[in-house]
């Protein structure tokens, strides 16, 4: 469980990013954060693994304290924390195998990650994940080989492979075309599913996060206007979160939750893994 | 048609209004006048008559330095082995130095913007405003005449060289992907090697065979100050007036210089 209290950001220039921000996050909830360019999406994730560092408040992820930890023991927390990112942020000269490897450094020494000397269970994780997402024939291609949407899934394996207790998703579609958006989001979905992780998804599509999150946050110029399942979410709410806009069309009809059935339901594995890999 | 275009007055646009014309006119005239007087002064200084003869004279050379001496070259093997290998070795060395130096002058990997990164600036300064020739010539005093002061002359010119274009390299990486490493849990050294070497690995490779390129260009020369390599024998020739021997080190100078570029380019295209 992860528990945000009185999280405060006020960047050196001065700007005040979050405005004592509470949010609780149980186990195993997928919640979507939405919110204007510059409300504080991104720095609300980025405060939870300290790639920025928070001015005030505390954050506790299962009851371990992550404000103010020092340098060893913020490597042994952000070990825990999987994070998912907008333009992929693979490393594009290295391998997609070593892509994903690289969510074990944090458990490897130096020498043997420069060796490349990965535990034996390690490579075994890697190819199953990389088998669950459909990329397993592609484990020696070089990333910038890949297509978005493929790029997207190492990224996905390299956040999982770390056995995070807890998901950080930074416009995960940003880059990709509708069809692979919600396939990704899909996936996201599915894995937090099946292994009973939480998520926070930074995602400014209102209507993708609608479809795959349990939970909605609005979040305008550093504060909290919306906290509630995504029925809830009328065109006064997205009004209040983004100003005066005709909403109507935006907002998911409840019959359309029918629709995309044999999408989402399980489908035979080998037929999901074509699906995914057709997607070159 | 005539009466609207009295209604709506045409707008004007120039490119410059008629202060800044008036300056662009002015920096003209300046200029023209410094080249003018300059071309004065140095026309004062020079014996025409000289010039006037420097086809004749540059005719007398070429056909005293033609053709070449081709027995000699027997004697210029050795000489020119030492001049690759004094460009190799210095490039190595040169290397070896700059990658540290570099590491702690880009702004993004530096240990400290105040204290250490202007140390390292101010090394690769240092390095790059000496020419090869002078340190060679300061190195000979120092170590003594031979290919040993050659290979620092040229080591010590090229770390400038290599750290700076390296550290700009390493300042051009795209951050995200360094983020996405450290985020794992990654140490510091780990993401050095995961999420910064493999980005600046291209860049490395090539300015590292640019400056080998130059290098070897740069060592023919040090010879004639005492450093060794092809060009002591070229200072020998050319105090000797052998002319046949000096036009045949040039053209041996030539193709090796365009072996390297050869050798370079194909390096640089393989890696990147």
């Amino acid at each position: 469980m992860l528990r945000i209290k009185g999280l405060t950001k006020r960047y050196r220039t001065g700007d005040l990013a979050l405005k004592s921000i509470d949010i609780d996050v149980p186990d195993g909830q997928v919640m979507a954060l939405i919110g204007p360019s510059g409300a504080g999406k991104s720095t609300v994730i980025r405060c939870i693994n300290r790639l920025v560092e928070p001015t005030a408040g505390t954050i506790t992820l299962n009851d371990t304290e992550i404000v103010g930890l020092s340098s060893g023991n913020l490597r042994r927390m952000r070990r825990r924390m999987g994070m998912i990112f907008q333009e992929y942020a693979l490393v594009e000269r290295l391998s997609v195998m070593e892509n994903v490897l690289s969510g074990r450094l944090g458990y490897v020494g130096f020498w043997q990650s420069w060796a490349r000397k990965f535990p034996q269970s390690d490579i075994d994780e890697a190819f199953r994940l990389l088998a669950r997402v459909g990329l397993d024939h592609m484990a020696d291609k070089r990333a910038d080989e890949l297509s978005g949407g493929q790029r997207q899934r190492v990224g996905i394996c390299r956040a999982l492979i770390q056995n995070p207790e807890l998901l950080l998703v930074d416009e995960p579609t940003a880059s990709l075309d509708p069809k692979t958006s919600r396939q990704i989001m899909r996936l996201i979905k599915e894995l937090c599913g099946e292994r009973k992780l939480a998520a926070i998804i930074n995602i400014h599509d209102v209507m993708l996060a609608q479809m795959f999150a349990e939970r909605i946050v609005g979040l305008k110029l550093g504060e909290i206007v919306y906290d509630g399942p995504p029925d809830k979410l009328t065109p006064a709410v997205l009004t209040q979160i983004y100003g005066e806009e005709d909403w109507a069309s935006t907002i998911r009809k409840a019959d359309d939750d029918a629709e995309p059935v044999d999408d989402i339901a399980p489908v035979m594995p080998s037929i999901e893994r074509d699906r995914l890999a057709g997607l070159t | 048609m005539m009466s609207d275009a009295i209604v709506t007055p045409k707008k004007v646009w120039q490119r410059r209004d008629r202060k800044t014309q008036l300056a662009v006119w002015l920096a003209w005239l300046f200029g023209t006048a410094v080249f003018v007087y300059c071309f004065q002064l140095i026309s004062e200084r020079t014996i025409w008559a000289f010039v006037l003869d420097a086809p004749a004279q540059a005719a007398d050379l070429g056909s005293r330095m033609v053709p070449p001496a081709w027995g000699y070259i027997h004697y210029l093997w050795w000489p020119i082995w030492d001049t690759l290998n004094i460009a190799t070795l210095g490039t190595i060395i040169s290397i070896v130095i700059a990658v540290p130096i570099a590491y702690c002058a880009a702004r993004n990997t530096t240990p400290s913007v105040a204290f250490v990164r202007p140390v390292a600036l101010f090394i690769i300064v240092a390095s790059r405003s000496i020419n090869s020739l002078i340190w060679a010539l300061m190195l000979v005093t120092i170590v003594g005449p031979g290919v040993f002061a050659g290979i620092i002359a040229i080591g010590l010119r090229s770390i400038g060289f290599v750290a700076k274009l390296l550290y700009e390299a390493i300042e051009e990486i795209d951050e995200s992907q360094v983020e996405a490493v450290r985020s794992t849990g990654a140490s510091a050294a780990q993401t050095t090697v995961y999420g910064i070497v493999p980005q600046v690995m291209p860049a490395f490779a090539g300015i590292s065979v640019f400056r080998w390129d130059i290098n070897i260009r740069e060592s023919t020369v040090l010879g004639l100050v005492g450093a060794g390599g092809i060009g002591l024998e070229l200072n020998a020739a050319i105090t000797q007036l052998y002319w046949t021997q000096v036009s045949l080190m040039l053209l041996v100078i030539i193709a090796t210089v365009i072996l390297s570029e050869w050798v370079s380019a194909k390096v640089r295209h393989a890696i990147i």
